[in-house]
């Protein structure tokens, strides 16, 4: 039997793997139980190509305008030897930072391998770590490094750690305006659960090079303009909470090589296949569609065709799932309703319920539909 | 959402098209209604980049930010779209009608309704408030005096988003959503273009069809506020760049106009959809109490009234949320009393009951613990089909005579008890054998809000009493860039 990694690479076939970042994990995370992402992810499989190769392709896409918003602020925050960072964690974190060494870790004599990079990323935490005389540091694009279904990944570097009196913290910058105090509820998750998953890689990181995980704090320092201003703000998040449920979530991730055991063995996910036979190889890896994949999958359209093909209650969404008590289709809840279909002992209270609804709703809806067909 | 609208969705999918959730309307919809369809620049907090306005489907204004990171065109945009929106808001103040009661008023006849797409153009309505209404006329950067005023009117209809059952400023989509379950998630019905191919697909195209078509963000752009990513990167750019090299808005004009007419057909569509049912029995009582706030507002805003600060203090912030929780007491429970879908999902999770009287013993009297003589307490004895989860002793009311409560005095199988505790003036109110009834535990609520401390007594423990809002030069000229 060949490694797990020798599998997902001839999954890939000759195409170049892509990376894992905060994001796409943080996405794999939110559906834990979904094989295909799993194994897409791990192989490194462009997931965009392959859903336009299938013919479902996802429109997904950033803005130039927000691109270059983020990059702008990202730009001013640091400007100056992160002159406006420094002055932002002396308000936050009420600290008298004496003087500050910087060191962007993005370049290590020009060359980016990721191997290096992390390494070197490894050399200077620890050498931060145990020497107590920097007082404070900046490390900008730590390149972490982290677990993931069984298969090691690194995580693109967003972010800057900060280091002080051996106290480390992350510090996230985000150009979604904090206006009087408040910001978009949505878009402060997303960041907590991202800034959680930097703060775990950073934690198991430590933990590798036998320092106490708990010198990582569970508060990250979250930057983003005030008001409508461009001007700089920050607030410390607690990801506490999303830290475990990330533990909880990338725990019960199944294991890469336990799925792959499932698979036939001469499967591959090339683009040199026609499209029907690359969505069968597909189709072999089982997805859990939800329509929260939209948002968030570059192959959420493929699979949601495949769920309502099959008339599957995952296309409608959980609430209606929930809803309608464990049945699978569209069907099964109308030929339960109709008398076609006979319920199975678990689903006879949802059978009596459902019956009883559709005789009320039979009964109100049915002058209105004839006016309707006319 | 329920178990009623979960079925419909499923039978939506297996006919092809949306399914009634109501029978009739829930909402109040104008004879004159205002479309505001406003777009945002990607990435920026709440920076304008054109709008489609009006009240006439076949006249649409169309307003274009032309350089959305210059702040004196955003200004220029605020200003120009309150030269619209302004002459509508104010213009329905002329008429009253005098209220008689307790509290005698006058009330204008009849109050502004805009609608926009969705919750997302809610949320930018309210950031445009936000960042316009502490504006000032002088001073350092002066903007034109109708600005401030539009940021305090965009101030009020959102605000009026936050009470349930108001009907001044409506999300369609979300209006659509509550009397139409379609084939696809509530996630997506977020999306106006698809949401109406479901619930009034073209001739020879299932709802699922027609849905899929109007997925294409280039046939169906994005109801805003947000654009599609593509046109930024493609088209919206590029127009740009040429205003900036030329001075001329030509053709950051036409590229906002194709996103935006698309839309403008899609609301109107909505509004006619909308149109086609029959209004629901409460909407004229919520539609007056918008009326209502609407006088209010007017009245204080040429008193003078300042803008709405930051930020609530305790007091007022403790009496608003008591009335946003009454408020969705009252509209939850009107909406199912006016509907008999909307009723069918209680009568489901066995909050409700309708049924046969099949005996009535309209002379019973009992006396009350206390009280001298027996007082009349009628009994009714109902045999229903539904799953009752009411317990003796439990409070309840007659759907048919909405002011009348009422107890569950014992159930047994398909068999109901129920005692008549008021409303029973003469021998009225009380149903004879073989009349359909419908008892239900929610409550119309109308209750009088309890007193709450003034502002002068907020307790220690809110902060003590705070001190009087005052705008503040620095609100004035916040930076907006």
């Amino acid at each position: 039997m060949s490694t797990p990694n020798h599998r997902l690479d001839a999954l890939r076939g000759d195409a170049a793997p892509v990376d894992h970042n905060a994001r796409t994990i943080a996405a794999l995370a939110g559906n834990p139980g979904c094989d295909r992402r799993a194994v897409l992810d791990a192989a490194g499989i462009h997931k965009q190509n392959t859903a336009v190769h299938l013919g479902h392709p996802a429109p997904f896409g950033q803005s130039p305008f927000a691109l270059a918003r983020a990059r702008s602020f990202e730009e001013l925050v640091k400007a100056d030897g992160c002159a406006h960072l420094l002055r932002l964690l002396r308000d936050t974190l009420g600290l008298s930072i004496p003087e500050v060494a910087y060191t962007d870790i993005a370049d290590v004599g020009g060359n980016a391998a990721h191997q290096l990079r992390h390494t070197h990323t490894r050399a200077e935490l620890r050498r931060a770590a145990e020497d107590d005389e920097r007082s404070c540091t900046l490390f900008d694009h730590p390149l972490l490094k982290l677990p993931v279904a069984g298969h090691e990944v690194y995580l693109e570097p967003a972010v800057i750690a900060f280091q002080i009196g051996g106290r480390f913290h992350i510090v996230e910058i985000k150009s979604f305006a904090i206006i009087d105090e408040t910001a978009d509820s949505a878009q402060v998750a997303a960041a907590s659960r991202l800034s959680a998953l930097y703060v775990y890689a950073l934690k198991a990181l430590f933990e590798a090079e036998g320092i106490d995980p708990d010198r990582v704090s569970h508060e990250v320092v979250l930057v983003c303009p005030k008001d409508f201003a461009n001007h700089p703000t920050a607030t410390l998040l607690d990801v506490r909470q999303q830290l475990a449920s990330l533990r909880r979530q990338l725990s019960r991730l199944t294991g890469i090589d336990r799925i792959l055991d499932r698979l036939p063995p001469d499967l591959s996910f090339t683009l040199d296949q026609s499209p029907a036979e690359l969505a069968r190889a597909i189709r072999t890896v089982e997805a859990r569609y939800a329509p929260e994949c939209l948002s968030s999958c570059e192959m959420a359209y493929f699979c949601r065709a495949d769920a309502r093909a099959c008339g599957s209650l995952d296309a409608l969404g959980r609430t209606t799932r929930d809803d309608l008590g464990g049945l699978e289709s569209v069907d099964a809840v109308l030929d339960l309703v109709g008398g076609d279909l006979l319920a199975s002992p678990e689903h006879a209270e949802i059978l009596g319920q459902l019956r009883h609804v559709g005789a009320i709703y039979g009964e109100h809806t049915e002058a209105k539909a004839v006016a309707w067909a006319s | 959402m329920g178990i009623v609208t979960s079925y419909a969705r499923a039978l939506a999918v297996r006919e092809g098209r949306a399914q009634p959730i109501a029978t009739v309307r829930h909402l109040h919809l104008s004879a004159r209604p205002m479309v505001f369809i406003p777009l945002k620049l990607a990435g920026e907090a709440a920076a304008p980049l054109g709008a489609m306005v009006g009240t006439d489907p076949a006249d649409p204004r169309l307003l274009v930010v032309p350089q959305p990171r210059n702040r004196d065109l955003r200004f220029a945009f605020m200003a120009e779209l309150a030269q619209i929106m302004l002459p509508y808001i104010e213009g329905f103040a002329t008429a009253t009608e005098t209220v008689t009661g307790r509290n005698e008023r006058e009330r204008y006849l009849d109050a502004p309704q805009i609608l926009v797409p969705g919750g997302r153009a809610i949320e930018f309505v309210r950031l445009l408030g936000r960042s316009t209404r502490f504006r000032r006329t002088d001073g350092p950067y002066p903007v034109d005096p109708s600005v401030p005023v539009l940021g305090q009117w965009l101030t009020f209809l959102y605000e009026r988003t936050e009470f349930a059952g108001s009907s001044a400023l409506v999300p369609v989509t979300e209006a659509l959503a509550l009397h139409w379950a379609t084939g696809q998630s509530p996630l997506e019905d977020a999306n106006l273009a698809t949401l109406l191919a479901w619930i009034s697909p073209p001739p020879g195209l299932t709802g699922q069809e027609a849905a899929a078509a109007a997925e294409n963000p280039l046939d169906w752009p994005p109801a805003g506020p947000d654009t599609d990513p593509g046109f930024d990167a493609q088209v919206l750019q590029h127009a740009i760049r040429a205003y900036d090299a030329s001075g001329s808005p030509a053709l950051v004009r036409q590229a906002l106009r194709t996103q935006l007419e698309p839309t403008w057909r899609l609301m109107w569509q909505a509004v006619d959809q909308l149109r086609g049912l029959p209004e629901a029995a409460s909407v004229a009582e919520r539609w007056a109490f918008d009326r209502d706030q609407y006088t209010r507002e007017v009245a204080r805003l040429a008193d003078g009234g300042p803008p709405r600060g930051r930020r609530d203090q305790a007091g007022p912030a403790a009496i608003r949320l008591w009335d946003m929780e009454a408020a969705q007491q009252t509209y939850d429970a009107q909406r199912a009393y006016d509907d008999p879908l909307v009723m069918t999902e209680h009568r489901a999770t066995g909050k409700a009951f309708t049924g046969e009287a099949v005996h009535v013993d309209a002379d019973r009297r009992i006396l009350l613990p206390g009280g001298k003589k027996p007082v009349p307490r009628p009994l009714v004895t109902v045999r229903t089909g539904d799953p009752v989860r009411l317990t003796p002793g439990k409070k309840v009311f007659s759907v048919h005579r909405r002011k009348q409560s009422a107890e569950i005095v014992e159930i047994d199988g398909d068999i109901v008890v129920v005692q008549l505790n008021d409303q029973l003036a003469k021998g009225a109110g009380v149903p004879t054998a073989g009349d359909a009834v419908c008892f239900t535990e929610l409550d119309l609520g109308g209750r009088i809000r309890p007193g709450f401390p003034t502002g002068e007594e907020t307790p220690w423990t809110h902060g003590g009493p705070p001190a009087a809002y005052v705008p503040t030069d620095e609100d004035a000229v916040e930076a907006w860039s």
